[in-house]
C-alpha cells in the first residue's frame, strides 16, 4: 500500500486517498474549437508510461483536496508531491 | 502403549499434562507443544487423506508451512497438520486435498493493528535474533515477528551451541533481553504474509485459536497487523526441496531436515528403519540423529560422488553404509514405503549399475534447500540463480530491506549470527538510530555445508518422461513429469504457462516447498543448462492462507457496510413497509396491508396518488448546498441547462454529463438566494456527485467562490403527491397561501407548519401529479411525517414506496439514471434535447458533436407496450426487430428493456426500453424473446403515457 504524503495533511495511507489519473491534462479552454480528433484525444487519450508518471489524488478520506503525484509506475516510487496548480515538476 | 513412537525423553513438551484428541474419529493422545502431526507420529499413524486427483495414499511429508498432504479440517477448513498446535479435545478430519467451508457463521472475534516501526525483523532463528537484538540495542522501535509458538527457529530442531551453552538458553537469553527493551515488540505465532509497497507489511497473528475452544473475553482469534516499517530484515530461512523420482508421493517419504524435527524437537521416531536420500551435507545431521535414537538406519543415499570425508566418517562410525554417487529410483510398498530402490548415478544423471533394493519404512530425502525468498520477491527485489547453492538467492532489493541468514542461502551457524546482526545495525542505522552490530558469540555445530549436486530429475529404471506419472513435481496437485513433458510438447516454455498448463504449484501450499523443483524438472525437460534459464513464477501474498475471518476483522455486516436509515424510518418499519437497499439506505419498497403481495399493494398505493393523496419518505435523496458569489456561474458549467438566470425561489430541472457527453446525474436544484442553491442528486449518487463538483472547482475553475457541502442527512423530506395534496397542505401550513397562482409548480416557499416547525416547501413533481416537498431539519422528520399523515387522513392519505415511485415517474417517462442510463446514453438518447442549452459552453458539450454521439441509429429512450396487455417484460430482456431473426445466430439485438410495471392508470402493463432508432420506430412492433422460449410482441410508444400535457402536475 502506497503511503502518500497529502500537501496538506502529511503522510498517509493509500486508503484514504481516491486516485484521478494523468494530471495536467486541462479541460480545453474553448472546446467548441477543436476538431473531432482533438477533442477525441483529450476524451480517451492518455499517457502509459514506464517510469514516472505525473497524476492526480485527492485526499478522499481527509481534507478532501485535489494535489499532483510524480510516480514511479514500476517501483511504485513517490517522486514527487506538489499541490494542484503547480506546474509539473522536473524528475532527473 | 500410547504413543509407541515417542521417545522416552527430550522434546519441547510438557509432558505432566497429557492432551487427548481424536483424528478421523479415533482417539490419540499427545503434549503441549506437540503439533498435530508429531502427535499423529507418536502414536504411529503417518497416513492422511488420499490425493485429489488419483486417490494415492499419502503421508505427512514435512514438519511445516510447507506441508503438501496433510490438510485437516479443525474449525477452519484446509489447515496443515504441521501447522495446528495440539490442545485437548481437539478433533480434525483430514482432506483430500479440498475443504468444507463451515455453514454456520465463524463468530469468532478477530482484530486489526496498525503499528509502525523502524525496523520490523521477520524469522525469529538465529539470523533474526541477532538481528532483532542488534536493532533494539540501538533505541529503534523493533518488531520481531515469528511464525512459531517459541523463538528459535531452526534451533528448536538441533543440538548447537552459541556462547558456550546450549544454543536455546541463548534464544531464552535475547528473549528475556528484547522483552525487557522498551519499544521492542516480539510477535510469535505470527506470519508475515504479505510485503507490499513502501514496506507495508501484513502479519498475520494466532491469539487464542491454539487454546482450544475456550474463547478469553478479552482476545480475539487472531490480529491482522498492518505495519509500515522504516526498515526491514528478513531472515524468513529455507525450504528444503522434495526429489522427484518414481513412488516419491508413498507415505513414509519425508524431509529429511522434518525428521530431524520430529526427532529433536518433538521426541518421535518418524519411522523404525530409514533410508537417508540427500544432494547435500544436511542431511548428514538427519541420519545421524536417527541412528542416534536408536533408528536403523539402512544406507545413506547421496547423489555426490565424493561427500565431504568427515560427514562420511562419521556416519560410518555410526554404523551407516554411505552410497555414494547414487540416488534412490522407486520405492514400494502396499500404502506406506517398505523399500527403496537405489542405484547409481552417472555424471549426467542417467542410471547406471545394479539396482539394489534396501528394506525401510522411511525415506528421509533432501533434494537441497532454496531460501524462502517469498516476501523478498513480493516486495519486488529481484533473484539470481546461484548456480554452486543451486537456488534461487535474493540479488537486488527494491525496498528498505535486506535478507539474511539461510533466506539469502548463508546456511552455517556462525554465519547466520554475524549476518544478522550487522543487518540489525545497519537497518537501525539507516533508521535514524546508532547502531554497533553486537558481538557475534562463538558458536559450536552447522558448519559451512559444502556444495550440494542437485539432481533434478532421478530417472525411472525404464521409458521415457513421457511416461513418467508417478514421479511426482507437485504431489498436492498430482502432476508429475509426464504431465510437464505434455506441457512442453503442447508448446509451453515460460514457467508461468507451464505452471498453468500443469496446476503445479496452485494448489494450498502454492508450491513452498516443490517449487524449486518443478523448475529443476522443467529446465531439465526443456533441455535448458541450469533452472537460471527458466526463472521463477511471480511471488504473491499471502504467503500462507489466511481466513476471510481474519481479513474481515470486526469490519463485518454493518460494520462492513453501514446500513442508513432515514429520522421516519422507525414509522415505516412500525408499518409493516418491506425495505429495499438503496445505496447503503434502507428504503420502503412497499406498505403491504394484510393479504397483498406486491403487485396489489403498488397498484393501490400508485391508485392513491393519482386519485387522491398519497406520502412518501424521500429524505435519502442526495442534497447538496452549493453557496457562493459564483454558484449559479458553476452550476451553468456543471448542468447542460441554465441555472444563473433562475430566479430567487424558483426550482429548475437538470442534467449533468461527463466530458463525453453521457449522462452523470439528474435532480431538481432550488435558487434559495442570489449566492446559494440546494441542489438535490439521485439518491446513490450523492457522494459522487459532490466528489464530482469538487474536482471541477479545484482542478479546473478554482477561481470560482463556491463551496459545495452535503447536507443530505441534515434535511427530511416528506413528498405528499395527488390532487388532493394541496388541500393536505393547506391544512398542514395554515399560513402559507397555496393557491395555483401563489405557489406555482417548480417553486419554493419557507413556512411554518401548523406543529411550530419551520419548513422548506418545494412544489416540484416526480410522479406527473400535484405535489410538494416537504423538507425539514432531519430531526423533526418524523414529527413532520406523522403530521402530514394526520393532515390527510380525512383524504386517505397512503404511504407509498420506492415501487409505486418507480410506477409513477415510468407512467411519465421519467427517467431514472442508472437504471434507464448506464453510462452510455445522452440527454439526446433520453428524448431531453430541450434540456440541452445552445448558448453556453458546460461539460460535455462538445461530444454531443462527435460523429457516434450524433449517429442517427443510437438507441433512444422510448415506451413498450406488449400486445397482451397482461404480459410483463423482464428487465434487461433484449429486444430484436423481427419475429423471424431467431431462425440462427447471430442474433441483431436492438435494444433492452431499462424498466417494466404494471400501471393502475393505464389498466396495463408497460415498459421503458433503449432502442436503436426508437423514436422512428412509434408505433412498429418489437419483440423480447424469452428464457422461456416464447417471443413477446410489444409496440413501440412515446416514453409519456400518461397526461403528456402535464395538466394533472400543473392543477
Amino acid at each position: 500500500m502506497l503511503l502518500i504524503a497529502c500537501p496538506w495533511c502529511g503522510e498517509r495511507d493509500e486508503v484514504e486517498f481516491h486516485y484521478g489519473g494523468q494530471a495536467h491534462v486541462a479541460y480545453p479552454s474553448d472546446p467548441e474549437a477543436l476538431s473531432d480528433a482533438e477533442w477525441a484525444q483529450y476524451l480517451f487519450v492518455r499517457d502509459n508510461p514506464k517510469g514516472p508518471f505525473a497524476e492526480r489524488w485527492s485526499h478522499a478520506a481527509g481534507c478532501r483536496r485535489w494535489f499532483n503525484v510524480v510516480r514511479h509506475t514500476v517501483t511504485h516510487e513517490i517522486l514527487a508531491v506538489h499541490p494542484a496548480g503547480r506546474p509539473k515538476p522536473v524528475i532527473a | 502403549m500410547t504413543q509407541p513412537h515417542r521417545l522416552a525423553d527430550g522434546g519441547r513438551l510438557d509432558r505432566s499434562t497429557p492432551v487427548r484428541f481424536t483424528f478421523d474419529g479415533t482417539e490419540y493422545t499427545g503434549y503441549p507443544g506437540d503439533t498435530l502431526a508429531s502427535a499423529l507420529l507418536a502414536n504411529g499413524v503417518i497416513e492422511v487423506a488420499p490425493s485429489l486427483y488419483r486417490r494415492r495414499p499419502r503421508g505427512i511429508a514435512t514438519a511445516g508451512v510447507d506441508e503438501p498432504h496433510a490438510l485437516v479440517q479443525v474449525a477452519e477448513p484446509m489447515l496443515a497438520a504441521t501447522t495446528v498446535e495440539l490442545h485437548d479435545g481437539l478433533s480434525a478430519t483430514s482432506l483430500p486435498g479440498l475443504g468444507r467451508l463451515d455453514q454456520a457463521s465463524d463468530e469468532a472475534v478477530h482484530d486489526k493493528m496498525y503499528g509502525h516501526a523502524d525496523v520490523v525483523v521477520i524469522g525469529g532463528g538465529p539470523a533474526g535474533l541477532a538481528a532483532a537484538l542488534a536493532a533494539a540495542r540501538s533505541g529503534a522501535r523493533t518488531v520481531l515477528v515469528d511464525d512459531q509458538p517459541e523463538l528459535g527457529g531452526a534451533l528448536l530442531s538441533g543440538h548447537e551451541e552459541i556462547g558456550g551453552r546450549p544454543a536455546l538458553e541463548w534464544v531464552e537469553a535475547v528473549r528475556a533481553e528484547l522483552s525487557d527493551t522498551a519499544e521492542v515488540r516480539i510477535l510469535t505465532r505470527s506470519t508475515a504474509i504479505g510485503y507490499h509497497d513502501q514496506n507495508y507489511l501484513l502479519i498475520a497473528e494466532r491469539r487464542t485459536g491454539h487454546l482450544g475452544p475456550q474463547p478469553l473475553p478479552a482476545a480475539g482469534r487472531g490480529r491482522l497487523w498492518h505495519v509500515r516499517a522504516r526498515q526491514v530484515v528478513l531472515a524468513t530461512g529455507a525450504h528444503e526441496h522434495p526429489m522427484v523420482f518414481a513412488g516419491n508421493d508413498r507415505p513414509g517419504v519425508m524431509s529429511a531436515a522434518a525428521v530431524r524435527s520430529y526427532l529433536n524437537r518433538y521426541a518421535v521416531l518418524p519411522g523404525r528403519r530409514a533410508v537417508v536420500l540427500t544432494t547435500n551435507d544436511h542431511a548428514y545431521g538427519t541420519a545421524l540423529d536417527l541412528a542416534a535414537a536408536g533408528v536403523e538406519v539402512a544406507a545413506l543415499v547421496d547423489t555426490r560422488p565424493q561427500p565431504p570425508v568427515a560427514l562420511a566418517e562419521a556416519a560410518r562410525r555410526a554404523g551407516i553404509e554411505v552410497l555414494a554417487g547414487s540416488a534412490v529410483v522407486g520405492t514400494s510398498g502396499d500404502t506406506r514405503i517398505a523399500s527403496a530402490r537405489i542405484a547409481e548415478l552417472a555424471p549426467d544423471d542417467t542410471l547406471r549399475g545394479p539396482v539394489r533394493e534396501l528394506g525401510c519404512d522411511l525415506l528421509a530425502v533432501s533434494g537441497g534447500w532454496s531460501p524462502a525468498v517469498h516476501l523478498w520477491s513480493q516486495s519486488r527485489g529481484s533473484l539470481r540463480f546461484d548456480e554452486a547453492l543451486a537456488a534461487f538467492v535474493p540479488a537486488q532489493a527494491a525496498q528498505q530491506v535486506r535478507a539474511v541468514g539461510a533466506a539469502r542461502g548463508t546456511y552455517d551457524l556462525a554465519g547466520c549470527l554475524r549476518e544478522g546482526s550487522a543487518a540489525g545495525a545497519e537497518a537501525a542505522t539507516l533508521a535514524g538510530f546508532e547502531a554497533a552490530a553486537p558481538p557475534v558469540p562463538p558458536s559450536v555445530g552447522d558448519p559451512r555445508p559444502a556444495l550440494p549436486r542437485p539432481v533434478w530429475l532421478v530417472p525411472a529404471e525404464e521409458g521415457e518422461p513421457a511416461t513418467w506419472r508417478d514421479h511426482f513435481v507437485d504431489s498436492q496437485r498430482d502432476a508429475t513429469v509426464a504431465d510437464v513433458h505434455r506441457a512442453i510438447r503442447a508448446g509451453m516454455r515460460s514457467i508461468e504457462h507451464i505452471k498453468r498448463y500443469t496446476t503445479i504449484g496452485t494448489a494450498h501450499d502454492q508450491g513452498k516447498a516443490a517449487g524449486p523443483t518443478a523448475i529443476g524438472v522443467i529446465s531439465r525437460l526443456l533441455g535448458a543448462s541450469s533452472p537460471a534459464e527458466v526463472g521463477t513464477t511471480t511471488f504473491r501474498g499471502p504467503y500462507t492462507p489466511v481466513s476471510f475471518a481474519l481479513l474481515a476483522g470486526r469490519e463485518r455486516g454493518g460494520l462492513f457496510d453501514p446500513v442508513r436509515t432515514t429520522s421516519i424510518h422507525p414509522w415505516h418499519a412500525e408499518h409493516g413497509a418491506v425495505f429495499e437497499n438503496v445505496g447503503q439506505w434502507k428504503r420502503p419498497r412497499y406498505y403491504p396491508r394484510p393479504g397483498e403481495d406486491m403487485d396489489a399493494a403498488v397498484l393501490r398505493e400508485c391508485r392513491a396518488a393519482r386519485g387522491a393523496v398519497a406520502a412518501m419518505d424521500v429524505s435519502t435523496l442526495g442534497k447538496i448546498d452549493v453557496i457562493g458569489a459564483d454558484a449559479g456561474a458553476f452550476l451553468d458549467r456543471v448542468y447542460t441547462n441554465g441555472f444563473a438566470g433562475l430566479a430567487v425561489g424558483s426550482a429548475r430541472y437538470g442534467i449533468m454529463c461527463r466530458p463525453d457527453g453521457m449522462v452523470f446525474d439528474d435532480g431538481v436544484t432550488v435558487r434559495l438566494a442570489d449566492d446559494h442553491y440546494y441542489l438535490t442528486t439521485t439518491t446513490g449518487n450523492a457522494a459522487a456527485v459532490l466528489d464530482w463538483l469538487e474536482e471541477w472547482l479545484q482542478t479546473e475553475w478554482p477561481e470560482l467562490r463556491v463551496h459545495c457541502t452535503s447536507v443530505t442527512e441534515q434535511w427530511a423530506t416528506v413528498a405528499v403527491v395527488g390532487p388532493e395534496s394541496r388541500a393536505v397542505l393547506a391544512d398542514l401550513a395554515p399560513d402559507l397561501d397555496v393557491s395555483k397562482e401563489a405557489f406555482p409548480f417548480m417553486t419554493a416557499r419557507q413556512a411554518t407548519l401548523s406543529n411550530g416547525i419551520p419548513a422548506r416547501i418545494c412544489r416540484i413533481s416526480f410522479s406527473g401529479e400535484l405535489a410538494y416537498e416537504i423538507n425539514v431539519p432531519s430531526w423533526y422528520g418524523l414529527a413532520v411525517w406523522e403530521a402530514v399523515l394526520a393532515a390527510g387522513e380525512g383524504h386517505g392519505i397512503t404511504p407509498y414506496g420506492t415501487e409505486t415511485m418507480h410506477v409513477l415517474r415510468a407512467e411519465k417517462g421519467y427517467p431514472i439514471v442508472g437504471q434507464d442510463t448506464d453510462g452510455t446514453v445522452t440527454p439526446q438518447d433520453l428524448g431531453m434535447e430541450w434540456i440541452v442549452a445552445k448558448h453556453k459552453q458546460f461539460i460535455g458539450k462538445r461530444s454531443f458533436r462527435r460523429a457516434d454521439t450524433a449517429r442517427a441509429d443510437r438507441r433512444r429512450l422510448v415506451g413498450l407496450l406488449p400486445l397482451d396487455r397482461a404480459e410483463l417484460l423482464p428487465e434487461g430482456a433484449q429486444l430484436i426487430a423481427d419475429e423471424t431473426a431467431l431462425t440462427g445466430p447471430p442474433v441483431r439485438m436492438i435494444g433492452h428493456v431499462t424498466s417494466s410495471y404494471r400501471s393502475a392508470a393505464l389498466g396495463r402493463t408497460f415498459a421503458l426500453a433503449l432502442v436503436e432508432r426508437g423514436r422512428d420506430r412509434i408505433g412498429e412492433k418489437v419483440y423480447a424473446p424469452l428464457p422461456d422460449g416464447r417471443l413477446v410482441a410489444a409496440t413501440v410508444t412515446e416514453p409519456v403515457l400518461l397526461d403528456p400535457k402535464g395538466a394533472r402536475r400543473d392543477g
